[in-house]
This record gives C-alpha cells, sequence and structure tokens, in this order.
C-alpha cells in the first residue's frame, strides 16, 4: 500500500486529522496509566496474608472501663471459647490484618544504630498463635513455653528489658539479613537488648497499608502473652462450614463469662469478611477504572466513526473516479483502513509519550511505582484495533461506492 | 435571528438524529463524570470553619530523642503531656485546647438496654468557644473543671436523644465506664467534615458523641483512640506527666492572623528553654499550622479522590475532542447550504453565530443529562462503604456550574467547526451543485 496519496489527502485535512490523533493520543495516555493502576489494585486485591483465612473468625471484645482481672479472665475466657464444639485453636491478639490501627516498632540491626533500618508491626502472640492463624513456619521453631512474657509484667517492669525471641516474615528476614540465615540473627526494637530470630514464617501480612507495599510483610511475632484489655481480639479457628455457628456460640460463650462486657459486633465476623471489607475501597476503585477505560474506547470509536464516514462521503466522487480507473473494492477499503492505522500510529506514539508523563506525576503525587513497559504494547494494540474495527463500517460504505458516480454531475 | 438560528439548529439535528445523539451523549457523559468527581472533591476539599480557619492554629514542638534524628525532619506530629499542660496552663494565646480521641463504654440508666461503646473526645475547657460549637442546652464545662479534674460531660445531640429521648438531660448523670458523669451541656448538630481538629483519625463520617474533660479521663485511665508516638524508655504509663510519648493534639486560637509571629517566638523559647534543662534533644524545630494549611500537609482529601477528579477531567476533555470532531464533520458537510445562505448575504460573522448556537443547543442538551447522569454518579458514591458518602450531594452552586461547563465546553467546541465553516468559499461551492 502506498502511503503518499494518504499522506497528501490527510495534509489537507490537517484539522479533523489532528483531532482523532488527539484523542487516539489522550484516549490511549489515559486508558495505559488506568490500566497499570488497576494492575497495582488487582494486585492487593490477591495478596496472600498467610493466615488460614476461610477458617477463622474473629471476636473483638472490650471491657467497661479497665479490668484490674484482665490476665485471668483472659485465660478464663481462651479455656472456655477453646471447649466450643468444632473450634480447634483459639488465640488473643493484640491486632488482627485488614483492620486500620496496628502497633508498629522500629527495627535497627545494632543497638547504637540512629537510623532505623525497618519499620515493622508488632504480634503479640500467646502459645496458639502460630497454629491459630494457620501461620507456615519456614525456618527455625516456635516459642518454647518457657520463652513467654506476660504483657502486665512487662509493662510494670523497669530498667533492662528485653524480648526473648521473635519470629518474622521471610520478607523482613530478607530485609534485614539478606542472602543470609536469619535463625540466631539479632536485631534491636522493643526493650534494650537485642531480640534473637528463632522462626520465620512464610507470610504474615501487617493490619493496615502502613509503609506502602513494600513494607506490607514486615511484620515480626514477640512472646508476649497480652490480654483482652488489648485490642480485644479473640480469633478462632474452625473448619470453614462451621464459622458462622462457631462466631454465634463465641460470642455467647464471651458474654456468659466473667464481668459484663461489650462484644463489639461491628468488627466480630470472619476474617474473610473482614478482608472484604478492607479491599472494598480498592475493589470499587478498580471497577470504576475499568468503567472508564471502556468509557473512553467507545467515545473514541465513536468519534472515528463520525469522521471516517464524514470523509467518506466527502470523497464519494474521488472513490467513483478510482473505481472507474480500476481500483478494486478491496483497494479502497484498503486505503480507509491504512489511513486509519497511520492516525492511530501517530495517536499512539505521542499517546505513549503522554502516559509516562501522566505516570511521573502520579509517581510524585502517590508514590506509585514506574509505568511497566509491558503496559504500552497492550495500550497500542487496543487503540490499533479500536481504529480497524471503527473504520470497519465507513471504509465498506467507501468500497460500495459505485464506479459510476464518477460520471454523474460533473 | 437568535430564534432563527435556533430553529435552523433543530432542523439540523433532526436530519442527523443519530450523529446529534451521539454529540449529546459525549458531552453528557464528560459532564457527568467531570461534575460528579468535582463535587466530591469540593466537599472534602472544603473549609470546616470557614470564620476562623485562619486564627486557629496546630501546634507541633520536637520533644523526641536524637535516635533517627534526620536534619530537616517534620517535628511530632502530637506533643507530649507535659508540653501541653505547660502551654495551657501559660494561656498564650486567646484561647488554647489540648485534646485527644477516646473510646468509652456506656450503660444507660435503663437495665434493659445493654452497655455499648461510643467515640468520646477528651479535651479542655476552651474546646468549645474556639471550635465555636453550637450548644443545644447548657455549655461546656470551665477551666476550674479542668483543675479540678470534675465529672462533667458534654453529649452531642444524638447520645443525648439516645440515652434521655427529648428532655433536656443537662443536671442527669450518665454512667461512662466505671465512673458516674454529670452532664453540663448539649451539642447541637455539630459535624465539621473534614473533622480538622484530630488528623490522626478517620476525618470523614465520623461524629465526635461524648466530650469529657482530659485531666479527668487521663486521671481514670480511660480507653484512648488515636495515635501513640514513644521513644527511649517508654515502659509503665505511657499516658503519664512525664512519659516519653506523643499523643495530644493541642490547638491555639490567635487574635489575629499577624499574631502568629509572636506565638511562634514563644514557642521557640520554650522549645531553648526545654532543652537547657535536658528535656529536649533535637534543635528547636516548630511548628504552627492554620486548619488549611494542616489539611493541605496531611493530604485529607483521599488520594482517590484526586485521582477520580483528574479522571473525570480527561473524560471530559476527551468527550470535548471528540464533539469538536463531529460538529466539524456535521457543519462542513452543509458547505453547500453555507455557501447558499453567503450567496444571498450572509456575513461570515453571522454564519458563525448560527453554528455557535448549534453547539450551544447541544451543550444545553448535554448538560441537562450530564446533571442526570451527575446524579446518578453521587448516588453511587454514596453507595460506597466511604466516611465521607453522605457529603456527596449536589448543591445549588454545583447545579449552577454544571450549565455554566457545560454550555462553556460545548461553545468552546463549536468555535473551531464554526470558523472552518465561516471559511467556505460560497463561489465554490455553488458551483459545484
Amino acid at each position: 500500500m502506498e502511503f503518499r496519496p494518504i499522506l497528501s489527502t490527510l495534509m489537507r485535512h490537517k484539522t479533523a486529522a489532528a483531532l482523532i490523533v488527539l484523542e487516539i493520543a489522550l484516549t490511549c495516555a489515559i486508558i495505559c496509566n488506568a490500566m497499570f493502576l488497576i494492575g497495582q489494585r488487582l494486585a492487593q486485591l490477591n495478596e496472600v496474608s498467610g493466615l488460614a483465612e476461610n477458617e477463622l473468625v474473629r471476636v473483638q471484645i472490650t471491657g467497661i472501663g479497665n479490668d484490674p482481672n484482665a490476665e485471668a479472665q483472659t485465660r478464663a475466657d481462651l479455656a472456655a471459647l477453646r471447649a466450643i464444639p468444632g473450634v480447634t485453636h483459639a488465640t488473643v491478639i493484640n491486632q488482627v490484618p485488614f483492620v486500620n490501627s496496628s502497633w508498629n516498632s522500629s527495627v535497627r540491626l545494632s543497638a547504637d544504630q540512629q537510623q532505623a533500618t525497618l519499620n515493622a508491626t508488632v504480634y503479640m502472640a500467646e502459645d496458639q498463635f502460630l497454629e491459630a492463624l494457620g501461620l507456615k513456619l519456614v525456618a527455625g521453631r516456635d516459642f518454647n513455653p518457657d520463652e513467654y512474657l506476660e504483657f502486665e509484667a512487662l509493662q510494670r517492669l523497669t530498667g533492662e528489658v528485653s524480648v526473648p525471641g521473635a519470629i518474622i516474615t521471610r520478607k523482613m528476614a530478607e530485609r534485614l539479613f539478606p542472602g543470609e540465615d536469619a535463625i540466631g540473627k539479632t536485631f534491636y526494637s522493643w526493650g534494650d537488648g537485642g531480640i534473637r530470630v528463632v522462626g520465620v514464617v512464610e507470610h504474615l501480612v501487617r493490619p493496615n497499608m502502613l509503609g506502602g507495599p513494600t513494607a506490607r510483610e514486615y511484620s515480626m511475632v514477640f512472646p508476649i502473652r497480652s490480654h483482652y484489655g488489648v485490642g480485644g481480639n479473640y480469633v478462632l479457628r474452625t473448619s470453614p462450614e462451621r464459622r458462622d455457628e462457631v462466631l454465634k456460640a463465641a460470642v455467647e460463650t464471651l458474654r456468659g463469662n466473667g464481668p459484663p462486657r461489650i462484644v463489639l459486633e461491628d468488627n466480630t465476623m470472619t476474617v474473610e469478611a473482614m478482608r472484604d471489607e478492607f479491599f472494598q475501597q480498592q475493589r470499587s476503585m478498580a471497577w470504576l477504572l475499568a468503567i472508564v477505560c471502556i468509557g473512553l474506547l467507545l467515545i473514541t470509536a465513536l468519534g472515528i466513526v463520525g469522521l471516517a464516514s464524514f470523509w467518506v462521503q466527502q470523497r464519494t466522487k474521488q472513490i467513483g473516479v478510482r473505481r472507474a480507473l480500476g481500483a478494486t473494492r478491496a483497494q479502497v477499503m484498503r486505503y480507509f483502513q491504512t489511513e486509519n492505522f497511520l492516525l492511530a500510529t501517530i495517536g499512539i506514539a505521542i499517546g505513549m509519550l503522554a502516559a509516562f508523563g501522566i505516570n511521573q506525576v502520579l509517581m510524585e503525587r502517590y508514590e506509585l511505582e514506574r509505568l511497566p513497559l509491558a503496559y504500552l504494547p497492550v495500550g497500542a494494540l487496543a487503540l490499533w484495533l479500536l481504529g480497524q474495527l471503527a473504520v470497519f463500517g465507513p471504509a465498506r460504505r467507501a468500497a460500495s461506492v459505485p464506479p459510476a458516480i464518477a460520471t454523474r454531475s460533473v | 435571528m437568535f430564534g432563527y438560528y435556533l430553529n435552523l439548529a433543530l432542523r439540523s439535528f433532526r436530519r442527523n438524529r443519530v450523529l446529534t445523539a451521539l454529540m449529546v451523549l459525549a458531552i453528557a457523559l464528560g459532564i457527568g463524570a467531570c461534575m460528579t468527581t468535582l463535587t466530591v472533591f469540593r466537599v472534602l476539599s472544603g473549609d470546616p470553619i470557614p470564620h476562623k480557619s485562619d486564627r486557629l492554629f496546630y501546634i507541633q514542638l520536637d520533644p523526641q530523642s536524637m535516635q533517627g534524628f534526620t536534619p530537616g525532619d517534620e517535628p511530632a506530629f502530637q506533643m507530649t503531656r507535659f508540653d501541653s499542660e505547660t502551654l495551657l496552663r501559660e494561656k498564650r494565646g486567646h484561647r488554647q485546647a489540648m485534646m485527644t480521641g477516646g473510646a468509652v463504654a456506656v450503660t444507660p440508666e435503663r437495665q434493659d438496654v445493654p452497655a455499648f461503646m461510643t467515640v468520646a473526645r477528651y479535651t479542655s475547657a476552651d474546646f468549645f468557644p474556639m471550635f465555636d460549637t453550637p450548644f443545644l442546652h447548657g455549655g461546656g464545662w470551665s477551666g476550674g473543671d479542668d483543675e479540678a479534674q470534675a465529672r462533667v460531660a458534654v453529649l452531642s445531640r444524638e447520645m443525648a436523644r439516645r440515652l434521655f429521648g427529648e428532655a433536656n438531660p443537662v443536671g442527669r448523670t450518665v454512667r461512662l465506664d466505671q465512673a458516674d458523669f454529670s452532664v453540663v451541656g448539649v451539642l447541637d448538630e455539630w459535624q465539621p467534615s473534614p473533622r480538622f481538629y484530630d488528623m490522626t483519625l478517620d476525618s470523614y463520617g465520623q461524629r465526635d458523641e461524648i466530650f469529657l474533660p482530659i485531666s479527668t479521663a487521663v486521671a481514670l485511665q480511660m480507653g484512648r483512640n488515636g495515635s501513640m508516638d514513644c521513644w527511649g524508655d517508654s515502659n509503665g504509663d505511657q499516658t503519664s506527666l512525664n512519659a516519653p510519648c506523643t499523643w495530644i493534639q493541642y490547638w491555639v486560637e490567635l487574635d489575629s492572623p499577624s499574631k502568629a509571629g509572636d506565638y511562634r517566638a514563644y514557642l521557640e523559647n520554650y522549645s531553648e528553654l526545654q532543652r537547657a534543662a535536658g528535656r529536649f534533644e533535637r534543635p528547636t524545630n516548630v511548628r504552627m499550622r492554620n486548619v488549611m494549611e494542616l489539611l493541605e500537609f496531611n493530604r485529607v482529601v483521599p488520594g482517590d479522590v484526586v485521582m477520580q477528579l483528574w479522571l473525570g477531567v480527561g473524560f471530559l476533555l476527551v468527550c470535548l475532542l471528540n464533539t469538536v470532531g463531529l460538529l466539524l464533520a456535521k457543519f462542513l458537510r452543509r458547505s453547500s447550504e453555507i455557501g447558499v445562505r453567503r450567496a444571498l448575504g450572509a456575513s461570515r460573522l453571522e454564519i458563525f453565530k448560527q453554528f455557535l448556537v448549534e453547539a450551544g443547543v447541544v451543550g444545553l442538551a448535554g448538560g441537562v443529562l450530564g446533571l442526570g447522569l451527575a446524579l446518578l454518579g453521587l448516588w453511587g458514591v454514596r453507595q460506597q462503604p466511604v466516611g465521607y458518602a453522605e457529603l456527596a450531594r449536589l448543591d445549588l452552586g454545583m447545579l449552577v456550574a454544571t450549565f455554566a461547563i457545560a454550555i462553556a465546553a460545548s461553545l468552546l467546541a463549536g468555535m473551531l467547526p464554526a470558523w472552518r465553516a465561516v471559511q467556505v468559499s460560497p463561489a465554490l461551492q455553488l458551483k459545484s451543485q
């Protein structure tokens, strides 16, 4: 196909051609970025938390004022919860994933280090922590029974305090001790002494998005038995189909056990439901972006159809002349398709530059990553395809112009 | 002539129904998307206390230890109890208040209503006059109550209704955690959006239901809500007077924005003194932000909302480009008609006017439809589980703005095609007839 006649025709319709090019460029730029954002949100929605999510329920409870007996009461609660039929494990934790509040602490590699290496979240574990959450230990061991401290006792301690050991996530181990075996290494966080890593779990996300995607799994577990006054989270593990039943039984058990307390009904649900709620906004934003993309493509397609039809109508006579001079239908059709391909290509080229421009702004404002190059060919392909689809109708109409037109109304 | 052009425009629409419908739809979609996102953005970025936001300042000092210090860092976002109480006592502003969020268990008098948790604010006496809270009954408490750790409470209207019905509850008793508090006031509807005075909690859609003196709440060890940063040896009670922990928001009201310099000098001097006494280690680093500066600094408008606004604008832009293209096609198709009108004596200006009227009508129709879409979009926003959902409503200003933007956009879009139409040479068109 010869480009020269097409180009010279386009040069005579600069305004309309420029409009199509601009529209395609803008759509391409927005769509590349929107797809990237959708990809990021989907990655968040599909993240692995490390928990046996579909087997867990959480009950949140709070005392009426401070309970001086909280520790003994918690032990009684746990015993009662573990006796519920269907419950395999039950534990009390200071915080759970998929909520917006969290306990965090800076982590250093030596006692006198001035700038923290990273900031990690702190889970205070009671004896059944690993089994109850369903975490997978990939190195080292669980805490020994004699390693646990009581939270209240720890609060009252003055002077040198040190945490007897920690289980950390693989992500955090790799960040703290790259390329080395983390087991037996020490780091500094809570208290004055070094904390020895005794185990590494495969995954365990922090409660919220603090620190962004890289810090998502900077989690450490300390052998500190907290009580229901610290967050008030009881997590129970059961089989997926018995979750509702267990949840109800757990609330009843806690209401009937000990002093009057308040079950926070809004926060008492399966961990799956908590995850759903937590990511709700990400999900709707992904949908919104997808709808905007489809809308943009539709509008652009309509614009191409409109202008292409206009051109076909305007050039009816020329098409007739070409047909009379021996051009086949296919050649006429290809002419309009090639024209559209040219316009789309220019638009896509400009659009990609603009896409990087928009990405640059997003990176500065939202601490977003650089737009991966892989999104560009996808965007380009989408617009090329869209252009060809949109121009097909008008091009076919052009091809059906009879050669006899050339002889009329001269 | 305007009526005639209107008539011409309507005739032309009738001739090209599908194309016209497409143009109106494109404008409507663009306007709808843009107005939805713009309304949400405007509601969220508004001034929550317009008449005095430039005289209210959020104070930050830098009491942390040298560990982790980098020159040029922001100071701690909140204040220690020691510094807050000292500044409060020295009363160098027109008004000042310290505060933190809280959570209390309320046990209603009626036995059949179970105890429940609610959000509270522990603060000091000036909170109410400083933020101009409207009172339905009674009023706030006094500085004397703060010092005496008085067991007094101010309730939100909703909480008063929940506990006491429609009766005036001032003087009645409410049981919070394990102590009885006497109700001294009930607020009228008051829910600044965003809740600017505490940036550590959700900014939208949350209202404080019970207000208590912070001295009392701390003495009774009532539950806190919000963030706390500790350093050094922070074992023991982290809310005690000398605990190395920041967890209090401190606000000061000045007589005029111009007094800010004096107050800053006072804060710097205070920091120097604390450093000389060995309490502060870092170089003096104070911050005073007024309400809007604080909201801006904290990027209180969610990033998603800003992104949606830009998406909306981008969408409108593509729709406009589309409309320009379609109008161009439409106008130039009528070159012969233009030729005849020009030959019969219409000036270029008249032709220009004729096509602008046509573009304007498209814009108006797009605006009406776009308004519908915006209302639908806002309804969609209200169904979202976000704190600001209830705020997403169109007001009169945005209604007018919708039409203004729609018509301006379509006139702008019509300008180029109309200009091209004007340049049609009548002789050429007549010859080719």
